[in-house]
């Protein structure tokens, strides 16, 4: 045992270097989320560096209370991105869950679902398929502005007290066929990457993103056999999962040409332009550049329409009051924040409101909101209550993920405000 | 050891969640903001009202546990790493609100663990100022900044901590309850023991309750930038403005190597080849007095050598002059692994001197030294970049920070202007002072901690 955790102080060493940058200022407190609940000191970037810091250099000899630590993140990103010293806190902590989660092995319920499950879309499409015809069974609509459901049982496993989005009758790629369309007189071809969430319970996003598209006369390759972006698995630290999501898009959106690689879900943006090639250390040279190659196409499509496109003309709204909630991954990670919020303003018929703390992590984090579903429900009321206290009647966003967790708020609290993608919005006006 | 029995008797005092003693918990608080060894405390407690507060801090005096109070742990001078031997942690982060602002009589009453930055914006909702700024302020803690007298960039015109403390109330050793000051603008029944309480790190006693004074804001600024290709020129200018009865409520300066590493970091078009910038902004109750005395500044500056002067026509331009004082910590800080953040402090006057003796001591050392800080109050941050994993330079950073301190007292300067002693600089106290100082400081605490549970080591040592 004493070895092995040596072994694992020696894998964590490759870490050192980031570490050292952080000079325990301990400014991160401002910003953490998942402080403010929990005010515990091992919960915010600075001690959970530190616990990683002592763990590597064999003072801790219990890997397992780190491990918990370290899952007790939304990786929003928000310390990094106030951080005086520039640690690159999400580098960290996705490489440090890889090398703990090496070290102590992943939970079977995580192998079944990634290992099993998420590296074989096929088999993961058809699942959810037969799912979404049985899910009414067990559940019954609880918010028709919203359209979320909750459980016709008390403590059902899961979905608990949550309101949750049902799985679409049908799924995008169902709904619409795959295309490999020539750029019309806007000049631009696209590959669209519309994500699982996007997929299977928005697929109104991907309509509305083909929609925009179809409309600016944009070429639009959308195959299929398009995988996960990866970061479900890359977040429990299973990197081989990710490693196979990862080769299995290259190789399926490789096989064409295009100028950008387009997502409508903030977290994929973010995991496939900044992850992939972060992670990619391990691989051959070419695989890396392959890889290099592939993200630096991605964009987030609301940054497409308003830099690339230049669509984004304001006009004075009226009509239901619609305010802007900033995904993590676009603000913190992309850095895309006023691109949305122009999109919005092209709608006549919505009224733009800002929010207070609209770059405020919605408190979903992926996985974080199943293992740690009350610190979550009560970063996400505080979402709901700046949502509510706008007036606003529609809540845009730019992350499907973001839509879910602030869906379940709302509903739970019964308010009537829509929740919609910011590409709806615009695609409204068209 | 914490016997399990008094374990359980702290987890039925405060409940479990409240008390943590699992080992990533307990490494999680063995450390705070300085660059010093991390002790990792036994225990770790967080009472969640007053009575709790006090229960504790008497159970921990039964039991010889000693004591270190905690709040945001952002300071500079190890206050908050607990003792060796059986060190309990007392978290203030579940006593954080704020009790009263009262806008009759000008005070506020505050839990010792309420957020500076949340406290200062509660108060300015209500049109009132409390003007205390240290650089942690977004999540540093009321009472840590009274256990440390913090300062920050408006010690100038505005004070420090210590000027806006009324009272302290708070648990001696034996957990009982001890009350000073008050209210009232004026109150002098009984020994002054609330001042006594401010920087005392947690050594006297711990604090319940604080009484803060509040002030009315200004209601209007002046910035100024001035560029100056000697660092004489610059600290002349700063006297000069003092001498014409302005004070001005910001006095920053940046000497030429933060400038640079600033501009390495923003590219904001910094001139990298001034010897210092001075950063100046005037307040006051009228816009027409700010203008006139931000024309004086100015002319001022022009008079004693400035290169040149920019002032800011509005608040977008002030905020963008701001930016490279903003920026000085972030570019440091990004330079190097480590960072060694001074607060050696001088006499005004004799900040020439001072820098150019940190820049020789750099020069001695084969050191990175970028100097920026309160030239208004002599208030320098000489801040050494480096990496604690190479020994042997970490040596030389540490015969180097001897250096600063003697010429800082040699100026007749002092160790520390904001930073706090606890036992980054206990071993110098004595040079500044006297033996017989630490003496009678030793018999001080004795006296009300007979076991020396308080946050034994810190400050005096012993």
């Amino acid at each position: 045992m004493t070895a092995d955790v040596h072994q694992l102080a020696k894998m964590l060493h490759e870490l050192d270097d980031q570490m050292v940058a952080c000079m325990k200022c301990g400014l991160c407190q401002a910003v953490c989320p998942v402080f403010a609940e929990t005010m515990n000191e091992g919960d915010v970037a600075r001690g959970k560096i530190a616990l990683l810091e002592n763990l590597s250099h064999e003072m801790i000899k219990d890997p397992e209370g780190v491990q918990d630590k370290l899952n007790m993140c939304l990786l929003c990103g928000s310390c990094a991105a106030n951080c005086p010293s520039g640690v690159k806190v999400l580098d960290i902590f996705l490489k440090a869950r890889v090398i703990v989660n090496t070290y102590m092995g992943l939970p079977t319920v995580k192998k079944v679902i990634f290992q099993g499950l998420l590296t074989k879309p096929a088999l993961f499409n058809s699942v959810l398929d037969v799912a979404s015809k049985f899910q009414g069974v067990f559940t019954k609509t609880a918010n028709d502005v919203i359209g979320s459901s909750c459980s016709r049982i008390v403590n059902a496993p899961v979905i608990g007290e949550r309101h949750f989005m049902p799985l679409a009758p049908k799924p995008l790629r169902k709904l619409e066929p795959t295309r490999n369309t020539r750029p019309g007189k806007s000049g631009y071809r696209v590959a669209f990457f519309p994500g699982c969430v996007i997929d299977k319970i928005y697929p109104r996003v991907g309509q509305a993103v083909l929609k925009a598209l179809t409309h600016h006369e944009v070429g639009i390759y959308m195959p299929s056999g398009q995988a996960c972006c990866g970061i479900p698995a890359l977040a429990s630290g299973d990197k081989e999962s990710f490693d196979k999501l990862v080769k299995r898009n290259l190789e399926v959106f490789e096989k064409e040409n295009f100028d950008y690689l387009l997502t409508a879900c903030a977290t994929c943006t973010a995991t496939m332009h900044e992850l992939w090639p972060l992670m990619s250390g391990d691989k051959t040279q070419s695989m890396q550049d392959r890889i290099a190659a592939m993200s630096a196409k991605v964009m987030d499509v609301n940054q497409f329409m308003v830099d690339v496109l230049k669509v984004a003309m304001p006009v004075e709204g009226h009509g239901a009051k619609i305010t802007y909630h900033d995904p993590c991954h676009l603000k913190k990670s992309m850095k895309v924040f006023e691109q949305p919020r122009q999109l919005l303003k092209t709608n006549p018929n919505v009224e733009f409101v800002e929010m207070a703390d609209a770059d405020r992590c919605c408190g979903c984090g992926g996985s974080f909101n199943l293992q740690h579903y009350k610190v979550s429900k009560d970063i996400g009321t505080q979402k709901r209550d700046n949502i509510v206290a706008s007036g606003a009647q529609i809540v845009a966003t730019g992350c499907p993920a973001c839509m879910m967790q602030i869906s379940d708020m709302l509903s739970q609290n019964k308010d009537n405000v829509a929740v919609k993608h910011v590409m709806e919005i615009y695609a409204e006006t068209l | 050891m914490i016997s399990t029995s008094l374990l359980t008797e702290f987890k039925t005092l405060l409940g479990k969640d409240n008390v943590l003693d699992s080992e990533s918990d307990r490494h999680s608080y063995s450390y705070d903001a300085a660059v010093l060894d991390a002790v990792i405390p036994e225990l770790v407690l967080r009472p969640t009202n007053s009575e709790q507060l006090g229960r504790t801090v008497a159970l921990c005096n039964e039991n010889k546990l000693p004591m270190t109070v905690r709040g945001a742990g952002t300071n500079l001078s190890g206050g908050t790493i607990p003792t060796k031997e059986h060190g309990v942690v007392i978290l203030t982060n579940g006593l954080n609100k704020i009790l009263e602002i009262n806008e009759q009589d000008l005070y506020a009453v505050v839990q010792p663990g309420a957020v500076t930055a949340k406290f200062a914006a509660e108060v300015a909702k209500r049109g009132l100022f409390y003007p205390p700024d240290p650089g942690s302020q977004a999540v540093s803690t009321l009472g840590g900044n009274v256990a440390e007298n913090a300062g920050g960039l408006r010690g100038l015109k505005y004070g420090v901590t210590k000027d806006y403390v009324m009272g302290v109330n708070f648990w001696n050793a034996e957990g009982e309850y001890i009350k000073s000051g008050g209210k009232t603008v004026k109150c002098v029944t009984g020994l002054n023991i609330a001042q006594l309480m401010v920087g005392s790190e947690g050594t006297l006693g711990v604090f319940d309750e604080i009484i803060l004074k509040l002030v009315p804001p200004p209601v209007a600024s002046k910035a100024m930038l001035a560029e100056f290709d000697d660092i004489a020129k610059a600290s002349e200018t700063v006297a000069a403005i003092i001498a014409n009865k302005i004070v001005p409520c910001t006095l920053e300066l940046l000497d030429n190597a933060t400038i640079n590493y600033v501009e390495d970091f923003t590219k904001a078009g910094l001139p990298r080849d001034a010897a210092a910038i001075l950063l100046i902004e005037v307040d006051g109750g009228h816009i027409a007095l700010v203008e006139d005395d931000a024309q004086k500044v100015l002319d001022i500056c022009k008079k004693h050598g400035a290169k040149r002067v920019q002032m800011a026509k509005d608040a977008a331009e002030k905020n963008k002059l701001w930016e490279a004082r903003r920026n000085a910590l972030p570019a440091l800080a990004r330079a190097r692994p480590t960072t060694v953040l001074e607060d050696a402090t001088v006499p005004r006057s004799q900040i020439p001197a001072m820098i150019t003796a940190i820049n020789n001591i750099g020069a001695k050392y084969k050191l990175q030294i970028g100097t920026f800080g309160h030239a208004g109050d002599g208030n320098l941050h000489p801040t050494i970049l480096t990496d604690r994993r190479d020994k042997e330079e970490f040596h030389r950073v540490e015969q180097a920070v001897d250096e600063i301190f003697d010429v800082a007292l040699s100026l007749g300067g002092t160790l520390s202007g904001e930073h706090g002693i606890g036992t980054a600089k206990s071993k110098w106290l004595e040079k500044e002072t006297s033996k017989a100082t630490i003496i009678y400081s030793r018999r001080l605490k004795k006296a009300v901690d007979p076991n020396y549970l308080l946050n034994p080591g810190k400050i005096i040592g012993g």
